[in-house]
């Protein structure tokens, strides 16, 4: 175990420089997802039209897992439809579990190593969580805010 | 330094190799390491004497009992107490403070009535007390603290008042490392003819503790964060308030007589330790005053101090590192909360561990005081006796390390 394995330079790039960063005035879901335990936190703002991501931001702060995997995530998740983003957030999930991903996940896969270092996937997770979280809200009952915190 | 390094033979787990680097453990204020002879008996109790106590008509019982008995009057003597009924044996300091929240507050609490704590108190030193207040309709106060840690004494006569019938704070802040002046507070908040409750389990492992000297009503304490095994715990209380509180749980070991709708209670301490208690762990932790008693709190107190000391010359000499906490060594004690420049606190330790330094990251049970340092998290490295300046140049080196890993992407 060393920790290039966990400490990537995509991720530190991503950490130092995250991107997507700030807020969407026209957000249609907003969602925020805490890790109290760590102090992690990140709120999304996502303008979903069409069934289509048409522009994410985040802000957030925390460790550079949690803010790398946020970033990541929003560069791959904008302009797709949901159902893509669905497929995304189920294979990133796995992947942090173990599962090979079925679907591209681009420069996620540094986030690979940290499978290694069990406290710290929940660091890697929150977003995908939150997001997952916001869509079900979303679609099940409409609702455009969501919170979650993850134990 | 006050203790020799010969110390450090007494603790096995020092010969460890984690990540094939020594084991560098600064994570004291979390749970100390143990002594051989505490380990030993443990095994002791078990090989030679396992039986339940205070009921068994046979040899190894008598001798268990003797054995926990006699664990409950050193633990007593340790923090000056008249008396070995003024302790009671409990499974943590949390259940310490949860025992005087319960038996103590709930029976005496009444609507309007305020409990004074501090910004800067635990979790378990806050939480019981809010779940009793909002029973009772009581209200909570708190002291603030000031930038270097220290509590505002300014603010007592805003914040003590006729109505506070509790006051309890920490002796030692497990963050900030600070060492309040409880026996000034103690003081006036008798003075208004409230109970002063202190959360000990960071000062009683740490320097020479007396009850007396404090002046406080309750003191909360834990065996594993001073030598001693997990799961045993402590709450002295002064025996004329032990003995007009009701109990804390029913059950086994706690009653005199039982009929179907009522029962009589022993007296204290027994009457607050229902059940079979943690009869090994107790013995062990007798065996951890002895220990402790044997080097002299004064000596571990002064080896701190120079620990202390020169940490936070290290730490100030590296920039980039922010020390949260008072600076003065005889106002503050050997856990050091810190944060590095732009790296969060989870990443230090992370980094760390590698080097096989065990630190602690993360908001150690304090939001409110995180919150009010404006951070969610801090690192916090915290030293014992068996700590070494050798300890604190690996600590530093491998926060240098921190800094080269997280400074190979420029920002």
């Amino acid at each position: 175990m060393s920790l290039d394995e966990i400490y990537k330079e995509t991720i530190l790039d991503h950490y130092a420089h995250p991107r997507n960063m700030g807020r969407l005035s026209n957000s249609t879901i907003t969602v925020e997802g805490a890790n109290p335990l760590c102090g992690d936190e990140i709120s999304l703002y996502l303008l979903v039209e069409e069934g289509r991501i048409q522009d994410v931001r985040f802000e957030g702060r925390g460790c550079s897992i949690s803010q790398a995997s946020t970033s990541m995530m929003t560069e791959i998740i904008k302009g797709k439809d949901l159902s893509q983003v669905r497929a995304l957030i189920d294979a990133f999930k796995g992947m942090m579990h173990g599962k090979e991903p079925e679907v591209d996940l681009g420069d996620l896969v540094a986030l690979q190593g940290v499978r290694k270092f069990p406290v710290r996937i929940k660091c890697a997770t929150l977003a995908w969580i939150a997001l997952q979280q916001a869509l079900d809200d979303f679609e099940e009952k409409g609702a455009t805010a969501t919170r979650v915190v993850e134990e | 330094m006050a203790i020799p390094r010969t110390v450090r033979e007494d603790f096995p787990i020092l010969r460890r190799r984690v990540h094939g680097k020594p084991l560098v453990y600064l994570d004291s204020a979390a749970t100390s390491q143990k002594p051989r002879q505490v380990i030993d008996a443990l095994v002791r109790y078990y090989e030679e004497y396992n039986a339940n106590v205070h009921r068994g008509i046979y040899a190894i019982a008598e001798e268990a009992t003797a054995r926990y008995e006699e664990a409950r009057g050193k633990v007593a003597a340790f923090i000056g107490a008249r008396r070995p009924e003024e302790v009671i044996f409990t499974r943590s300091t949390t259940e310490a403070l949860n025992l005087v929240a319960y038996a103590w507050g709930l029976h005496h609490l009444r609507e309007g009535d305020e409990i004074l704590l501090t910004e800067m108190e635990h979790h378990s030193n806050l939480v019981p007390w809010q779940i009793v207040a909002a029973m009772r309709g009581a209200t909570l106060r708190f002291l603030p603290f000031d930038e270097e840690g220290f509590l505002v004494l300014d603010d007592l006569e805003r914040v003590l008042t006729e109505r506070t019938k509790v006051v309890a704070i920490s002796h030692q802040s497990n963050v900030l490392g600070t060492i309040n002046p409880v026996a000034e507070i103690a003081e006036r908040a008798h003075a208004v003819g409230a109970v002063v409750v202190v959360d000990g389990a960071q000062s009683v492992p740490h320097m020479p503790v007396d009850v007396q000297e404090l002046g406080c009503d309750f003191l909360a304490f834990s065996g594993h964060k001073m030598c001693g095994p997990t799961g045993i715990g402590a709450l002295y209380g002064r025996y004329e308030l032990l003995e007009a509180m009701p109990p804390f749980h029913g059950g086994g070991e706690m009653i005199q007589l039982v009929h179907l709708h009522t029962s009589t209670y022993k007296d204290p301490p027994w009457k607050f330790e229902a059940g079979t208690p943690n009869i090994a762990d107790a013995i062990a932790w007798g065996v951890a005053v002895d220990y402790l008693s044997g080097i002299g709190m004064e000596a571990i107190r002064a080896h701190e101090k120079e620990l202390v000391r020169y940490a936070l010359n290290r730490l100030q000499e590296m920039g980039e590192v922010k020390v949260y906490g008072p600076r003065d060594v005889e106002r503050r004690g050997s856990a050091i909360a810190f944060n590095v420049a732009e790296v969060h606190p989870h990443d230090v330790a992370q980094v760390l561990d590698q080097e096989g330094i065990c630190i602690r990251a993360g908001h150690h049970c304090t939001q409110p005081l995180h919150r009010r340092l404006g951070v969610a998290a801090t690192a916090r490295a915290s030293f014992y006796l068996y700590n070494t300046e050798e300890d604190v140049d690996k600590l530093v080196a491998g926060l240098r390390r921190v800094r080269e890993l997280f400074s190979r992407v420029p920002r």
